[in-house]
């Protein structure tokens, strides 16, 4: 076996690519467990929503007029995308998660799942099972740097991810609405006393993970220049990971998670096989994933960067 | 919304409970049936109703194969009832009872029983190799013959049941085919195969490895997806690394499709090459143009291939307003062989349907069928497409009856004919068309 | 009244033998009424008590909430897949010189087996898993389920174990006292159908398993688990060596997970991995959690109507929808899982400690609500050792 270099190069570049695309969506888990202490499993579900809702825009106007430029179709799928994603949001924590919030901590969880399979289900309903391609607007000739390819898309993505993370804690940190959020985070019933709407931030915090999750949906999606009802599961298991490795509740531990898995995986499944001979090859991609995962939190128990220490009590 | 679809649900659900309280299983005019038939001048002959089960994923992401392969056992019922075939002195009344299982192995095994309760004489099913399997289990164990229109798994005929037979090449044969196919004819000597670890596709690009390598090539990377993945770059540029002639994908469309479009991206310059599973028009519009010039097989003929094909897509036609997908040929051949056996065993006893099965030798739609030991189809044909223009075009048929290759080699002469005519027909459209734009174009300026 | 009546052992031995003739009749009352088809579905559910039973240990009684239970099944499956099938033999011609007669345990040895080797399989992912709480816990167990599958579904080479995603065919089916569970059994000239011969081979093993929950519930471990579950620190405090304790529920939990396992794989005949899905996992918690966690009849409860809910709606959503519309407007499958999600949103909504909870809870989680209700803006302040007390 050779070693080449625009090999690795390459394998580099997926792996962010990939990386950038967990963490936008890790964003989105990480925000609501930050506040609530909740995993919102239907994010992945909103996710998906927001990249088919995106599509049907995307090919309608594609289908009435095809020769405006790229950025224009995906502008006007995500500003759709995102005020359908955003009442989604909204419409979930109001009904599935609010009034469960003094219930045992497992029933918020199992609504969290009934809410996704219902979501998966109704998006079965409405764009049906089959696999809806993009129309052929974004140019797919790619930018070669020392033989490896990336496409502008791909650029724009892990470009994008960092903005929006920047944006987000920036946000959290500087903001009246973000001290508002850090807050409730820290202590709801006392951040209610000292004058917070608690409930009208967590509102808020759902709609911007859900805003968050159209922009994710529709870069994914055109990433992969498809989208279908079961793509939200699968990707929110996996960003779900990624915000627990890197610490769930904390922004820059989900961008840290994201990058960290989309390299685990596109390295694992390039190189182990090779160096274990064939045994673990790029069928185990999943198992390095997990088994890293597992490994940090057997140190860490709190994730790579996470604040909370397990035995604070 | 919620509660109002819930209660929608709750007046569905009371709604059938209701319905199933008044009109329970429907014992249909089975054997009670002859008293009011009798009053005939010359006193026909009894009818023998003959029950055979169907099973096939009627819901789910490949319900469309499901119906095809019901309306082809449907469209042979109702021609063998027409026929009047007399067995042991009564008339053949053919059924047909058809049931979903949703391609869910333990959903196979719960409609299998159903059947055995219902006391079917032989069954057609299932689709998928991953119900097949278990299913055929309970039909042996209840002694009923089962023949599937379309399971290619080899392990189906592989576990000594006596029951169990297919009518269609199995994935040993197809692999073979398709190893050899990307070691001669795209003279491949380095070879990279990817599977997405179903029993499907792997047990595919397992068979393809042996034949490619017995035939030469070498296997350069042995790779692995999911058959709910969508991102293969990791794999794709490791193959990139290694150079190969050939990338064979063992899968499903919804993955190759995607994958196709990476490798573009990633700039790979190998041959791609995939097996039944995606080769559809579905890829064809999930990978867009990036599916241009790749191979891809099928097993079985091409409709328009089979000695009586065109006939029967015809008639499909007319009976269920729908083109053929894939399989429902082979299920109206499945039905055909069944009733043959009961005609040559003079009974409708499944254990006797069971018995005469092996010595089969009918022509059907597909071909002559003859069984081989074990269950398995004699001679399946596999054809080896490309994409061209964006539609799948036959390169050639391997196997398969000789009657069909000599009738297929004539008919695709032809049809090559005619698409060039269409083409060269096509392309004066399109050059029109263009001239037409223009002309619109400057008007507006 | 039902307290006087459980005091009265008379009474008590006479509602026990009328449940247990209704038990016994059951099948049989099904297949008249509802078909054949409707007593596999009732075996399906009796192995989804078992598995919701083992969950139930983990997460019920211990509070450690385990996404990945179906592992245990999964390697219970396989075991017996292996050991009573004709597959090792004839891959590794080490076995066949070893069983000339080829691999066919007993049953016997399937139940002690199979518990055994879950029970390793759960010290083995418990282990490392003793720090965590919560949702760290939940995602780590997940990992196990899914690095538990990916294994089972890749062991195909180099050697060949678990024959990879073709899985496992041939596998013997149970036989007892020389009686075949593959072939109707007459008695008495009755004819017993396979199906309800598994019938009962489960049931008596639902019982058995429900019997041990109870004990073990009422047993010094069953306090422990309860206290760690309330709260970890005080239960140290009072001398629970915790690590023992989490680890003994984690094995105890895996062993009824382990003889499901190897029940379904005689049941089936056939193991293959796509049976031992996260979604799989993620049923069994809902019908423990849906239940009412840590309450064995409330358990039983929901593993019974989860496992029979969907098919119901299968029964009927098809002919429902052609007596109404005359064809078939919305997929049945979607539907069904539809109204399967709905149903989980609004039980979770309307009695959120489950459909049958235990008495213990059902007090506690009103004190919550009436503390809810004086401080409106009360949450569960997510400090750890709180969190334990309200999974």
């Amino acid at each position: 076996m050779s070693f080449h270099p625009e090999i690795f190069l390459q394998q580099i570049v997926n792996g962010l690519v990939l990386g950038s695309i967990y963490a936008l969506v890790a964003l989105g888990y990480t925000m609501v467990y930050g506040i609530l202490g909740l995993i919102n499993f239907a994010h992945g579900e909103v996710v998906m929503i927001g990249a088919l809702t995106a599509l049907s825009v995307i090919l309608a106007l594609h289908g009435a007029a095809p020769d405006l430029p790229a950025a224009l179709y995906i502008l006007a799928g995500t500003l759709v995308a995102i005020p359908v994603t955003m009442t989604l949001g909204y419409t979930i924590e109001r009904v599935a998660y609010r009034p469960l919030r003094n219930a045992p901590r497992l029933a918020p969880l199992i609504t969290a799942i009934g809410v996704s399979i219902v979501l998966q289900n109704v998006a079965l309903l409405v764009w049906g099972r089959s696999y809806h391609p993009w129309p052929p607007i974004l140019p797919t000739t790619p930018h070669t740097f020392l033989g490896a390819n990336i496409t502008d898309l791909q650029i724009f993505i892990v470009a994008g991810a960092a903005a929006i993370m920047a944006g987000l804690t920036l946000l959290v940190n500087k903001t009246k609405l973000g001290r508002a959020m850090r807050a409730t985070a820290e202590n709801p019933a006392v951040a209610g006393l000292m004058g917070v709407n608690v409930n009208v931030i967590i509102s808020i915090t759902f709609v911007i993970g859900a805003a968050l999750g159209a922009v994710a949906g529709v870069m994914v999606s055109a990433n992969y220049q498809i989208a279908h009802y079961y793509m939200g599961f699968i990707l929110g298991l996996k960003a779900f990971t990624a915000a627990v490795l890197g610490g769930i509740g904390n922004l820059a531990g989900a961008m840290l998670g994201g990058l960290l898995l989309g390299l685990i995986e596109s390295l694992g499944a390039g190189y182990i096989g090779d160096l274990t001979g064939g045994f673990l090859g790029s069928h185990y991609q999943d198992v390095f994933a997990f088994f890293v995962l597992i490994l940090v939190l057997v140190f860490r128990p709190s994730g790579l960067v996470g604040e909370r220490v397990a035995e604070r009590a | 919304m919620q509660t109002r679809l819930l209660s929608a649900g709750v007046f569905a659900a009371i709604a059938a409970l209701a319905l199933a309280g008044c009109g329970k299983e429907e014992p249909k005019p089975a054997p009670k049936a002859e008293a009011p038939a009798a009053p005939a001048a010359p006193p026909p002959p009894p009818e023998l109703v003959v029950k055979i089960g169907h099973v096939a994923p009627l819901t789910g992401n490949i319900a469309h194969l499901g119906k095809d392969n019901e309306n082809g056992a449907r469209l042979a019922v109702d021609d063998l009832n027409a026929m009047g075939i007399v067995v042991d002195g009564k008339k053949l009344k053919f059924e047909l009872v058809g049931e979903d299982d949703q391609a869910d192995p333990k959903t196979g095994t719960v409609v299998a029983q159903k059947l055995v309760d219902a006391k079917v004489n032989a069954v057609v099913g299932h689709l998928n190799s991953g119900t097949t399997i278990p299913a055929s289990k309970i039909y042996n164990d209840a002694g009923i013959a089962q023949i599937s229109p379309s399971a290619t798994n080899p392990t189906y005929t592989q576990q000594g049941f006596k029951t169990a037979f297919r009518v269609m090449a199995n994935d040993v044969q197809q692999g073979s085919v398709l190893g050899e196919y990307a070691a001669k004819n795209l003279k491949a000597q380095t070879i990279a195969i990817i599977d997405d670890r179903t029993a499907y596709g792997q047990g595919l690009a397992d068979e393809v490895e042996k034949a490619a390598k017995a035939a030469g090539a070498k296997i350069v990377a042995r790779e692995f997806t999911k058959n709910d993945a969508t991102d293969f770059t990791a794999i794709l540029t490791k193959i990139k690394g290694k150079k190969p002639d050939v990338i064979f994908y063992g899968g499903m469309d919804a993955q190759a499709g995607p994958m196709l479009k990476q490798i573009k991206t990633l700039g790979i310059k190998s041959k791609y090459l995939t097996g039944d599973g995606g080769c559809s028009p579905e890829l064809i519009k999930l990978a867009g143009d990036a599916a241009e010039g790749i191979y891809c097989s099928q097993a079985g003929l091409p409709l328009d291939k089979m000695p009586r094909g065109a006939d029967f897509a015809k008639r499909y036609k007319d009976k269920f307003n729908t083109d053929v997908q894939i399989y429902a040929p082979y299920s109206y051949d499945a039905v055909l062989v069944i009733a043959d056996a009961i005609k040559r065993a003079n009974s409708a006893e499944p254990a006797k349907i069971v018995a005469a099965l092996p010595a089969t030798a009918t022509d059907g739609v597909t071909g002559k069928v003859q069984f081989d030991e074990k269950g398995d189809v004699k001679n399946g044909a596999i054809t080896v497409y490309t994409v061209k223009g964006g539609k799948l075009e036959v390169l050639e048929v391997q196997g398969g009856s000789p009657m069909a290759q000599a009738v297929s080699a004539v008919k695709a002469e032809v049809k090559e004919a005619v698409k060039e005519a269409e083409k060269a027909a096509g392309d004066a459209a399109k050059a029109v068309e263009k001239e037409v734009k223009k002309v619109e174009e400057a008007v507006k300026k | 009244m039902l307290a006087r009546l459980r005091k009265n052992p008379a009474a008590k031995w006479l509602g026990l033998a009328l449940v247990a003739a209704a038990l016994a009749v059951l099948p049989f009352a099904v297949e008249a009424t509802a078909g054949r088809g409707w007593v596999r579905i009732i075996d399906f559910a009796l192995l989804y008590i078992m598995l919701a039973l083992g969950l139930n240990i983990v997460v019920g009684f211990a509070g450690l909430l385990d996404l990945g239970y179906i592992a245990f099944y999964a390697v219970g499956a396989y075991m017996w897949a292996l050991l009573a099938s004709p597959h090792l033999t004839a891959n590794f011609p080490a076995f066949a010189a070893m069983f000339p007669g080829g691999l066919h345990f007993p049953i016997w040895t399937m139940i002690p087996l199979g518990a055994a080797l879950a029970a390793v399989f759960g010290v083995l992912l418990g282990a490392p898993t003793l720090r965590l709480r919560g949702d760290y816990l939940a995602i780590v167990t997940l990992g196990f389920g899914e690095i538990i599958r990916i294994f089972l579904n890749n062991l195909n080479a180099p050697v060949n174990i678990t024959n990879g995603p073709q899985g496992i065919t041939k596998i013997d089916p149970f036989s007892i006292f020389g009686v075949p569970f593959n072939k109707p059994l007459a008695v008495f000239g009755l004819n017993i159908p396979p199906v309800t011969l598994y019938y009962y081979l489960f049931l008596l093993l639902v019982v058995a398993i429900i019997f041990i929950s109870l004990r073990l519930e009422d047993s010094r471990i069953g306090r422990a688990w309860v206290a760690i579950r309330e709260d970890e620190i005080a239960a140290k405090a009072m001398g629970i060596n915790t690590r023992n304790v989490k680890l003994l529920a984690f094995a105890m939990g895996a062993t009824f997970g382990g003889v499901a396992g190897g029940l379904f794989a005689g049941f089936q005949g056939f193991v293959s991995p796509e049976s031992f899905t996260l979604l799989e996992s993620i049923m069994v918690l809902s019908m423990v959690v849906l239940g009412g966690m840590g309450h064995v009849p409330g358990v039983v409860l929901g593993a019974v109507l989860l496992a029979t809910l969907p098919e119901a709606i299968r029964y009927t959503v098809v002919p429902a929808q052609k007596f109404l519309f005359d064809r078939q407007v919305i997929d049945p499958e979607s539907l069904r899982m539809l109204l399967f999600g709905l149903a989980l949103i609004l039980v979770m909504l309307y009695r959120p400690a489950g459909l049958w909870p235990s008495q213990v809870r059902k007090r506690e989680f009103a004190a919550a609500e009436k503390a809810g209700r004086v401080e409106p803006e009360q949450f569960p302040d997510r400090t750890d050792a709180s969190e334990g007390a309200r999974l």
